[in-house]
């Protein structure tokens, strides 16, 4: 899509590589990031998230590449990035003996403002993230979703254009959560804040996010909208559908059914969940004749639902592809031959098998 | 850098674990002072080369007599000054690590190394509050007990002193917070350096004696011409340690008596020596260089520290 003023990149990521030792752990990443979207970059545990967002911030040294954040450099003028961009770590932490408004003014003032701006700032901030209660009392105290939000509460202290949050979600119980995305989704739109999130969280992060990143293993494997990658596991020769088929009010599994399915081009695998969902995978969009073929047999269409958005999905089909080609060569993220295709199907029959607890092709 | 000066000694001034110290340093020295003034009066009839004399530095002599058992304020300073120093820095950056928020501070817009000279600075400056308070308070006790008022050299001569007292205390202080930032648990931090500590302090000159009569035996054949090169070689050992250096410096600073810091022969001592006092600027003459060599090995060990933090990976 044409890039338009406000999906100009404010991070640009060129060739970013870490390595300790032997050991990859960021590499070759190629990232850019647009302005007012909040991107979410996922993988498993190891993966290397965190060393990029260090990396962005300049507390760690890339080994080769090159990291931009609004146009500076984040290793040589890491000040000045530091200066507009906010960062909220995995399990933040503050000095237990002053209380959470006392962290806040010491922020604030450690960022340029003077005693009464950071007086003033606090008090807002701390209303916005819903901390005012717990504000005064010592901060080694807080549980664990008070500190995530007196982080936040920290990060906007120094009003920053960029945000970049390891982990917000981790360990905060499920209205917390719900809460801290809520917020997170606020501040992008209302404020207009680049956000970019590094999470394992795929359906909270999924929820929020414009843009995901796949990470697994040091190497960026996917990178798009949702949807953009949910097509692409489509176009992949890939779709999925969910029925729930009755005849004389009963959920039908007999041979006729499965033969008749079957009959259908195009085809892949059938297969019944234990609620009684009928699963079938097949290699085109076979919405109409699917339909035209169950209404002509006399069968009741309850439910019909196609599949195959899910970033559950798709993170397991990727990082799939992932440790499938880990014979070390050069990645390509959107590259998906035929070949690769049969492989691929191959892996999900035998995965398949073990979700379904009846036949499958 | 002033903010988060300000936050660490206020930090400090305000922990349990300082005021325990000042609180134990004061003890102490209240004891000292008490030993020293009982035995005030002997001391003060010191005699020097067949010569007596009261001594015209008694106020001086408060600090460094040493009552009956009882160690003189000056020797409990040599002897418990690193302590305080290793309390202070030993969990420096363990603990922001522990507590997750030295990576929260590296990301503020500041330069790095501005997070440990503000800690190595607020250490020093609770330091410097700490030895001025408690010399302050022990000099306005012996004023006011012992009548004694000092001149001018004299408190200039104490006040070298106590500087010099901050500037050993900040030495062992800067050790601790290189081992805070290399060892992960303030535990092991804390434990290296007292191990430094105790080897320096007690088994310095042990070892010294040991190598130097190893290498130049006093005793055989070769005995009376190794005296002086088995003296100097020992000296030069156990100058090593910094505890020797400041307990030189104390006694050259403190005892204006005191001609020289070297073994001086009978010839130079009777016959050529003027038996009176050094003045200021020759005790410090003598000093010089151990003055020196302790702001080196302050110098030293921040340096290491310093290199050590900047290169280190901040990782939660």
């Amino acid at each position: 899509m044409t890039p338009t003023k406000e999906q100009d990149s404010i991070i640009k990521i060129t060739n970013l590589s870490k390595y300790y030792g032997d050991v990859k752990a960021v590499d070759h990443l190629d990232l850019e990031i647009h302005r007012g979207e909040v991107f979410g970059l996922l993988g498993p545990n190891g993966a290397g998230k965190t060393t990029t967002t260090l990396m962005l911030l300049g507390l760690t040294d890339p080994t080769a590449g090159h990291a931009e954040i609004d146009g500076m450099d984040c290793t040589r003028q890491s000040l000045a990035v530091k200066n507009e961009v906010g960062y909220l770590p995995d399990n933040v932490g503050f000095y237990p003996s002053m209380s959470g408004r006392e962290n806040l003014i010491f922020s604030g003032m450690m960022n340029g403002l003077s005693k009464e701006q950071a007086l003033d700032r606090a008090a807002s901030m701390l209303e916005r993230v819903g901390m005012t209660y717990a504000a005064d009392r010592k901060a080694g105290t807080y549980s664990r979703g008070m500190r995530q939000r007196l982080g936040i509460a920290d990060v906007l202290m120094k009003d920053p254009g960029i945000i970049i949050m390891d982990e917000p979600t981790a360990g905060i119980d499920p209205s917390g959560v719900r809460e801290i995305t809520a917020l997170i989704r606020d501040l992008a739109e209302k404020d207009g804040i680049t956000i970019m999130i590094s999470s394992h969280d795929l359906y909270q992060i999924q929820k929020i996010s414009d843009r995901v990143g796949i990470f697994v293993k040091g190497k960026l494997i996917a990178c798009g909208r949702i949807e953009e990658l949910g097509r692409q596991l489509m176009n992949k020769g890939l779709y999925m559908f969910d029925i729930v088929a009755e005849k004389n009010g009963q959920k039908v599994w007999d041979t006729d059914f499965q033969n008749m399915l079957r009959s259908i081009p195009g085809v892949d695998i059938i297969g019944r969940r234990m609620d009684g969902t009928v699963h079938i995978e097949a290699s085109r969009d076979i919405q109409k004749d699917l339909l035209r073929a169950l209404v002509d047999a006399d069968y009741t269409v309850r439910e019909m639902h196609q599949e195959g958005g899910d970033l559950t999905e798709i993170y397991r089909k990727y990082f799939e592809a992932a440790e499938a080609k880990e014979g070390g060569e050069d990645d390509d993220r959107t590259a998906d031959t035929d070949s690769q295709g049969a492989g691929r199907l191959g892996q999900l029959k035998e995965r398949l098998t073990s979700v379904f607890k009846e036949g499958e092709q | 850098m002033y903010i988060l000066f300000r936050k660490e000694l206020s930090d400090h001034l305000h922990s349990v674990r300082f005021q325990i110290l000042f609180a134990m340093l004061a003890v102490v020295s209240f004891i000292s002072l008490y030993g020293s003034i009982q035995t005030l009066g002997q001391a003060a009839q010191q005699t020097s080369d067949g010569q007596t004399a009261v001594s015209e530095y008694l106020f001086l002599l408060l600090f460094t007599t040493s009552g009956s058992s009882i160690y003189s304020f000056a020797t409990f300073i040599g002897f418990l000054g690193p302590i305080i120093g290793i309390m202070l820095g030993f969990d420096a950056i363990n603990e922001e690590l522990a507590q997750g928020t030295l990576n929260r501070l590296a990301a503020q817009p500041i330069y790095r190394d501005t997070i440990i000279n503000a800690k190595f600075l607020a250490g020093a400056a609770a330091v410097l509050i700490t030895i001025f308070s408690i010399g302050g308070l022990m000099a306005g006790i012996g004023l006011i007990t012992t009548g004694l008022i000092p001149t001018g050299e004299q408190v200039a001569r104490f006040v070298i002193f106590l500087l010099m007292a901050v500037l050993y205390i900040s030495m062992w202080m800067a050790v601790a917070e290189f081992f805070s930032v290399v060892c992960r648990h303030a535990a092991t931090a804390a434990l290296a350096c007292i191990a430094i500590w105790l080897f320096l302090t007690m088994f310095q000159s042990l070892v010294a004696s040991g190598i130097a009569g190893m290498i130049y035996p006093t005793s055989g054949y070769a005995g009376q011409v190794n005296v002086l090169k088995n003296y100097s070689l020992q000296t030069a050992l156990c100058r090593i340690s910094p505890y020797y250096l400041f307990s030189e410096i104390t006694s050259i600073i403190m005892n204006p008596n005191v001609h020289s810091t070297n073994i001086v022969s009978i010839l130079q001592n009777q016959q050529g020596a003027i038996a009176s006092y050094l003045t200021l600027g020759q005790s410090l003459l003598q000093i010089w260089p151990h003055i020196v060599v302790m702001i080196a090995l302050t110098a030293a060990a921040f340096a290491a520290g310093y290199i050590a933090f900047m290169r280190k990976e901040i990782r939660a």
